[in-house]
């Protein structure tokens, strides 16, 4: 179908100039912006006092009939040839005339008010989370008091989920932290004579810092983020609600299972990733600087004062309460929007790993002087 | 003159595992007529309206809509296609980050070549055929109820002027008042759009207000494809209970289909 050239015809010949409108006006014609810009162009040439005839229209929806009608200023032309098809749709046009959207009205001291918002979200967080706290004391209170109707089966589903499935990460992650830290460690102490203290270095480090931070880092990342999806899209499919008015608690069957549950595999998943950080270094000790993997094991058992190996369980404990409550703080705050659910896991995400480093920093001031 | 049917499925086979859904079935939707599909819960409804669309594969079998196979073929016209259709979803499927504007205008800027003054006469035009008016055009998704949820996600199937148009449930949870005004809405837009609409329901009252055909699933087919009192005259169990119960009796009473059976 020939269109191109003559969709806008003007014809000029009688007393009064004649636009005549040919071809397809539709969604499909006015798909190609050099087309619709031609017309575009060609029905802003058209004097106002012409006359209109459509009749060579083969097919007009209501896009094409709209470019039309803006160029008529959103009314009838005094003098117009409609066949009857296209009648219709402009009398629809007709009945539902555009109207303008109020306009949003634009803030003068809009960055003054984003301050008071940041201040206003950081003190609604720090509420919240001083709630689920509370309400996590009482609950723990209240399964103490009562073990035998706690959330066993949620407790044990989540150790699973948290602790055994990140064995692998964790794994791979310790065991090549541990290879580079003794590859780069073996080649300094070598210069010094000194490479038998690779063994002090590395237990020390690995089992008071690297370890449970290593291990930290990556279950925040693991079930931090998984935790708050799933509280997350619990609040857009109404679970929540649901669990409400049934009575039962989101405390004590969402938020306490999942901290009792990272807080006893953190330690544990803390301990997996000392091992096979350790396993690398041993093993790089030994091609690097021709020691024994016994003797590594052995003269570890010296070097690593049981306060050291404590405070590093410990630190797993409460990174692991640290991220579990983080993350189950932003799943409930999700709003039943798809977009809130990502901010949430994000912010989740990026504050519990903040936290954990945080509460590293804090533990290493509080814990300066203890197992040297 | 008898036209190309716009939906064409033939020899549709479906099971999900050995739980057979479809066995053989065959459709005709024809241009310009309201097609309704009905049939017992599990029957495979939905899954057929997915298939057609292309969201879900059968097992075997052939669909094609305007002559083009929905899953075979080259992309590009495979592509076209979608936006020779709209589907309103059962529950809207607005984009939730999206204003009721912007969820509208979607198809046309997808498009990339209409000009933004164009595109917001169009949305506002459609916006007005619904029965919404400006003030809504900025308000989010989630501010909507339920009956403006179906009227927006209405605009936005309708944004590109379809052929064709799908409808899952139109009226489901929609009061009485909003459902019967949501159906006038759309046999008012057919008559004056002509498109060709295929609708799953359960809602006995929109089944008799708008259907040409209707569509009965049963035993794994079509059993019957035709005028509503001609459904309503097949001799099936199924059709019985469905249309002569209760519920049946009472939706016809008023509508020209009283007394047929």
């Amino acid at each position: 179908m020939l269109v191109d050239e003559s969709a806008v015809l003007i014809d000029e010949s009688g007393s009064r100039p004649v636009c005549r409108i040919n071809g397809a006006w539709t969604v499909g014609a006015l798909r190609n912006r050099r087309e619709q810009q031609r017309r575009a162009r060609a029905l802003q040439q058209v004097d106002g006092s012409a006359a209109w005839d459509l009749s060579g229209v083969t097919a007009l929806d209501s896009v094409g009939a709209l470019m039309l009608w803006r160029a008529w200023g959103n009314r009838l032309p005094e003098q117009a040839t409609l066949p009857e098809a296209t009648a219709d749709v402009f009398a629809m046009l007709e009945q539902h005339p555009v109207e303008n959207p109020p306009s949003v009205p634009r803030e003068t001291f809009a960055g003054i008010r984003r301050v008071g918002d940041t201040v206003y979200t950081l003190s609604e967080h720090s509420r919240d989370l001083a709630v689920l706290l509370g309400q996590l004391l009482l609950d723990t209170g209240a399964f103490l008091r009562q073990p035998l109707r706690g959330p066993w089966r949620e407790i044990s589903a989540q150790i699973y989920h948290t602790g055994a499935r990140a064995l692998p990460i964790t794994a791979l992650v310790g065991f090549l932290i541990g290879v580079v830290l003794s590859y780069l460690s073996a080649q300094q102490l070598q210069l010094f004579g000194a490479s038998v203290y690779i063994v002090d270095l590395l237990g020390i480090s690995i089992v008071r810092e690297l370890g449970p931070v290593l291990a930290a880092i990556l279950v925040a990342g693991r079930s931090g983020s998984a935790i708050t999806a799933q509280i997350g899209v619990m609040r857009v499919t109404q679970e929540l609600d649901a669990m409400n008015v049934m009575g039962i608690s989101h405390g004590q069957r969402l938020v306490l299972p999942r901290v009792v549950a990272l807080c006893l595999a953190m330690p544990l998943v803390t301990l997996w990733t000392d091992v096979m950080a350790l396993t690398g270094g041993m093993l790089v000790a030994a091609v690097n600087l021709d020691l024994s993997p016994m003797w590594f094991f052995l003269s570890l058992q010296d070097v690593i004062q049981p306060a050291n190996f404590w405070i590093g369980m410990g630190k797993g404990v409460l990174f692991g309460a640290l991220i579990a409550l983080v993350a189950c703080h932003f799943g409930l705050r999700v709003q039943p929007n798809t977009e809130s659910l990502g901010q949430g896991t994000t912010a989740s995400v990026v504050t519990s790993i903040t936290a954990v480093i945080l509460a590293d920093a804090v533990c290493a001031v509080v814990f300066s002087e203890v197992g040297w | 003159m008898v036209s190309e049917p716009v939906i064409e499925v033939q020899g549709l086979r479906t099971a999900f595992g050995k739980h057979v859904v479809h066995d053989d079935l065959s459709l005709e939707v024809r241009r310009g007529e309201i097609l309704t599909i009905v049939g017992g819960s599990g029957t495979g409804k939905t899954v057929l309206l997915r298939q057609i669309l292309g969201l879900s594969r059968p097992a075997a079998g052939r669909i094609r809509v305007f002559g083009q196979s929905v899953l075979h073929g080259p992309a590009k016209s495979r592509y076209a296609l979608r936006q020779r259709w709209g589907v309103l979803f059962q529950s809207g499927a607005l984009f939730s980050a999206l204003s009721v504007f912007d969820n509208v205008a979607v198809p046309l800027r997808e498009l990339r070549t209409l000009p933004e003054a164009l595109i917001r006469d169009v949305v506002l035009t459609r916006l007005s055929m619904v029965g919404l008016g400006a003030a809504d055009a900025n308000k989010a998704p989630s501010d909507l109820s339920g009956g403006m949820i179906k009227r927006v996600a209405l605009a936005r199937a309708l944004a590109l002027d379809p052929d064709l148009l799908f409808l899952d449930e139109p009226t489901a949870g929609l009061d009485p008042t909003r459902s019967d005004e949501f159906v006038q809405l759309i046999r008012r837009l057919h008559a004056q759009l002509g498109f060709t609409v295929v609708m799953v329901t359960h809602d006995l009252d929109t089944l008799f207000a708008l259907s040409d055909r209707v569509a009965v699933l049963a035993e794994k087919k079509v059993i019957v494809c035709a005028s509503v009192p001609e459904v309503l005259r097949f001799e099936h169990p199924f059709i019985h209970t469905f249309f002569l119960g209760e519920r049946g009796r009472r939706a016809m009473e008023g509508t020209e289909f009283e007394g047929v059976v």
